[in-house]
């Protein structure tokens, strides 16, 4: 279907729709466009535009709180990224090309993780931390919550989203090709490096991408999972502005607004390769 | 789809039985180190949850395993509780509403344009979709907060300062601008894959504009449209950033009221009953919407079975032939 679809609408029908939708698009974007250029504000009162300055970024890069939070959240990041694509992938093929005892469990559970609200995932993850380092203390080694208990945390939920995603692209896997390369002779090892994983290396890198940026996003399950100084940027951000809205909040907004738009054009530039519009919203 | 085509040499039923034991092996053994890991860290804590449900606050707020009791499924019933329950559902009704109005014409309008113009058009979409949610909380804070841009705007142009910040109105506010781009994603595709021709058969046919929208595109586009519901309400009903930073205390909402219990309330039972409610509420949604044949349809239904995909029926050809 390509074209302007003709559906009988009257043009004054027509001119509201367009109007309609670029009030929502407007809806959509003013509000971070005036966070962005609020950043960027030499005043220190936020209503107030006082010339252009990068003071606030400044100010943000040099508090240590801040860039210890940094620091947690891209360790967490690619940490629970990377574990994540690996155990999601290899799932992923299991539940599309294998029957096995638990596959149906399996098949139902690794939907849970994304259908629950965070607050509930996060409490879930605090109430197990707490039983779980109560019994380990019995052996004798301290645990307590900090940066592992976010990253394992991240990685219960990435597994799943990772999961999904390759699955939608193995969906529409040509199974010939790999049909081909045994033909040939391959052995299932060969085959899996040379046929399979390339074809489906788009779908695993989306949901690798995908993987990094809820991490990077999440915000109730780490601030419920992290301890004294493992604190992730959107932990800081979330409790500082409780305290107030500070101009140094806009500039690592936009910091993190910047992260999340390069990461989105990312997956959308992987995804243009081969898919069409319609696809395109499929992995999500 | 007959085992002539299986490309694994047929040495009989033997073989073929070793051939699928062993596939069987390595599909354990593929889905094995996810699957241990959701067990440990995703189905342990949800048995857990649902164990301190049942549990006992002591005097200290601390949980004590013992003694066992529904207490805290029966303070669910308490006035405060059934209020911030009914205010979380109706909240995000609201939200839901407001996604499908707002959202409906705005994904029509998408979803009809030229190709070349609607892939943008979708780029558009997609980058608030995938943009930090606390961000775009915070810049709704920022924007109506007393003295931010929007209040110094109306009150330049003579209005006042307005109150907006910490009412329901704030928070319904934020939660569709958080969400409305996951009821867009459904109704765009819905859309995009209408046959347009019925709605111009429709109007062939005499029928008005309207009349064709209300009787076949809205019907046809009926699985985006609850799709696009339940992606809406689920998370507004559970929400906790959005009430959190933009309400106050007039609008505390049960994702707030289960946090407040783990935290500051220290009555865990409390909040894990809550959380249990919660995300059987979740599941029986989500449930509903699959059943209506919608939704996850894409990715987990039984899906026509491809060739190779079903090493059981081929098994049972083998066995047959």
């Amino acid at each position: 279907m390509s074209g302007v679809v003709e559906v009988g609408l009257g043009r004054r029908t027509r001119r509201g729709l367009a109007v309609w939708a670029w009030a929502v698009f407007a809806f959509l974007y003013v509000p971070i466009v005036v966070l962005v250029v609020f950043s960027f504000n030499a005043s220190s009162r936020v209503n107030i535009w006082g010339g252009f300055s990068f003071q606030w970024y400044g100010e943000a890069l040099r508090n240590d709180v801040i860039t210890s939070a940094i620091r947690v959240s891209l360790i967490v990041a690619l940490v629970s990224t990377v574990v994540s694509m690996v155990l999601g992938t290899a799932a992923a093929l299991a539940l599309d090309r294998y029957r096995f005892r638990g596959r149906r469990a399996l098949d139902g559970t690794v939907y849970l993780p994304i259908v629950i609200p965070d607050i509930t995932m996060a409490v879930m993850l605090l109430v197990f931390f707490a039983e779980a380092f109560k019994f380990i203390d019995s052996f004798g080694p301290r645990f307590t919550l900090g940066i592992s208990t976010v990253a394992l945390s991240h990685i219960a939920f990435n597994i799943s989203f990772v999961c999904v995603v390759v699955r939608a692209r193995l969906d529409q896997f040509d199974r010939t090709l790999e049909e081909a390369a045994r033909d040939l002779y391959a052995t299932g090892w060969q085959t899996f490096r040379r046929v399979t994983l390339p074809l489906i290396m788009p779908g695993v890198a989306a949901g690798g991408l995908l993987a990094l940026t809820l991490s990077l996003d999440d915000v109730v399950i780490s601030a419920f999972v992290s301890g004294p100084g493992s604190t992730t940027l959107p932990v800081y951000v979330f409790s500082s502005i409780r305290r107030g809205v500070t101009p140094e909040l806009n500039a690592i907004s936009t910091l993190m607004l910047t992260a999340s738009i390069a990461l989105v054009l990312g997956s959308l530039a992987l995804q243009r390769r081969r898919a069409s519009a319609s696809q395109q919203t499929q992995i999500l | 789809m007959g085992p002539a085509r299986r490309s694994s040499p047929t040495t009989g039923a033997a073989g073929e039985e070793a051939a699928a034991l062993a596939r069987r092996r390595q599909g354990m053994l593929l889905a094995s180190p996810g699957a241990l890991y959701l067990l440990i860290f995703f189905v342990v804590p949800l048995g857990l949850i649902t164990v301190y449900s049942f549990a006992t606050r002591t005097s200290t707020g601390r949980t004590s395993l013992s003694g066992w009791n529904v207490e805290s499924y029966r303070a669910i019933g308490d006035d405060i509780i059934v209020g911030i329950i009914g205010r979380s559902a109706w909240l995000a009704t609201l939200t839901t509403v407001l996604c499908v109005v707002v959202g409906y014409p705005f994904a029509y309008y998408i979803a009809t344009r030229p190709r070349h113009v609607r892939a943008v058009l979708l780029v558009m979409v997609m980058i608030p979709f995938w943009t930090n949610a606390l961000v775009r909380v915070f810049a709704i804070r920022f924007l109506l907060g007393s003295n931010g841009p929007a209040s110094a705007l109306s009150e330049s142009l003579g209005f006042g300062t307005f109150r907006i910040l910490f009412t329901p109105t704030a928070v319904t506010i934020g939660m569709v601008y958080s969400f409305l781009t996951f009821m867009v994603l459904p109704l765009y595709v819905a859309l995009e894959r209408m046959d347009w021709s019925l709605t111009e058969a429709a109007r062939d046919l005499y029928a008005s504009g309207a009349k064709a929208f209300w009787k076949v595109t809205l019907p046809l586009t009926r699985s985006g449209i609850v799709a696009g519901c339940v992606l809406v309400f689920v998370p507004s009903f559970g929400s906790y950033v959005v009430p959190d930073i933009l309400g106050g205390a007039k609008t505390l909402l049960i994702g707030s009221y289960i946090a407040r219990q783990f935290r500051d309330a220290r009555n865990w039972p409390l909040g894990a009953s809550l959380s249990v409610l919660l995300i059987v509420a979740m599941l029986v949604a989500v449930a509903l919407n699959q059943r209506s044949g919608s939704g996850a349809e894409d990715r987990d239904r039984p899906r026509p079975r491809k060739w190779g995909r079903a090493p059981d029926e081929a098994e049972a050809a083998a066995v047959a032939s």
